[in-house]
């Protein structure tokens, strides 16, 4: 028999967090997942109102969190490239939207994800609307391209990325 | 997967920021036991003794909406008065109220009763008088045994035309405690 009512929100909020997080954990990486859990529950409770019952809530959140990590995706393919600080302080996966900012977005979004926020090729495909080998693909095609343009010394040394390694690309290679 | 309760807090202040909450809630100790506090755009609408927050949580989605959510923020201007009003700094609550769920004859009752000062008691008679229902006590008495609001809303103030303080929602030590801490009761007769 379908609920009349979705229950009050802090209950549905209460009975659905931990799956919603760990969902976006695995789409996203720990450190974005705390964005797009805010997102998440935000858009939650903007459609909570429209909401006629309180059937399959679960796979409701669900469905909010994997567009929001999709949406989160294509957010970050389409974000200019930021100044560069003077110090070097961003995150790995900053550091590499840069580095990747001109492969074609599917790779680019590969590399990211996968050097920058450590995701499975499986959560890369996932995120991407690919096959986890379609992702794993689009990643060393994307390393081979920037290893291409980047050239130069470096790259003669090490036949690898151009860039000495650092903490933030040792993983790279 | 756990959720860090920064996290938690973050999205709590961040709902209620955002305006997209029906009702904010929170609980706050004081010397008569933890109260549960809610709040709408309008104001404050639900003050609860012995609150038990599930059933709170859905009598408040009843009456004002689902989106209900425990929200520190909204809630501490009422936080703030009451912790003054029981140290004794605060005799006058300057709070916006939301009564939209009583009935307008309830509400007329209970915008005169937050009229009784601090300090003073007056009688169901009296207060029924006073919102032009002169034969009305008994229903007064049952408007103040479902206020909403206790404590901002002061129904402790109002006793029996015999001196006795007859009932209250909270049970009857709690409308003893305010009263006393009102300086309103002889403490010796008592």
């Amino acid at each position: 028999m379908a609920a009349l009512h979705p229950p009050p929100f802090e209950k549905f909020y209460e009975e659905h967090r931990a799956a919603v997080l760990g969902e976006l954990r695995r789409l996203l990486g720990v450190q974005a997942a705390e964005d797009a859990y805010q997102e998440t529950f935000l858009r939650a409770l903007r459609g909570y109102d429209s909401l006629r019952h309180a059937d399959n809530l679960h796979a409701w959140a669900l469905t909010i969190a994997r567009r929001v990590a999709a949406d989160q995706h294509r957010r970050r393919d389409a974000e200019p490239e930021a100044p560069e600080p003077s110090i070097d302080t961003r995150p790995a996966y900053a550091e590499l939207g840069e580095l990747a900012g001109t492969l074609p977005r599917k790779e680019r979004a590969a590399v990211v994800l996968r050097y920058g926020y450590d995701l499975s090729y499986a959560a890369i495909g996932a995120a991407l609307g690919s096959s986890e080998q379609a992702a794993r693909q689009a990643a060393s095609a994307g390393v081979r391209r920037l290893r291409r343009r980047l050239g130069g010394a470096d790259q003669q040394r090490s036949g690898r990325l151009s860039r000495p390694p650092t903490d933030k690309t040792r993983r790279m290679q | 997967m756990t959720v860090s309760p920064m996290l938690d807090r973050r999205f709590r202040e961040a709902a209620a920021a955002a305006g997209l909450l029906d009702v904010a809630y929170d609980l706050t100790d004081s010397p008569i036991g933890t109260l549960l506090v809610a709040t709408t755009d309008r104001g404050v609408c639900r003050i609860s003794f012995d609150p038990e927050p599930d059933r709170m949580t859905e009598e408040l989605a009843r009456a004002f909406g689902a989106r209900v959510l425990r929200a520190a923020g909204p809630v501490e201007p009422v936080r703030r008065q009451l912790d003054e009003y029981f140290d004794g700094r605060r005799k006058q609550f300057e709070l916006a109220v939301d009564l939209r769920p009583s009935a307008p004859c309830s509400r007329d009752v209970l915008r005169r009763l937050a009229r009784v000062p601090h300090g003073e008691v007056t009688t169901y008679g009296a207060l029924a008088r006073a919102a032009g229902r002169p034969q009305a006590a008994r229903a007064v008495g049952t408007v103040m045994n479902r206020n909403p609001i206790p404590i901002v809303l002061p129904c402790h103030r109002v006793i029996g035309a015999n001196g006795s303080l007859v009932g209250y929602g909270g049970g009857l030590e709690r409308k003893e405690r305010l009263l006393k801490l009102e300086g309103a009761l002889d403490n010796t007769l008592l």
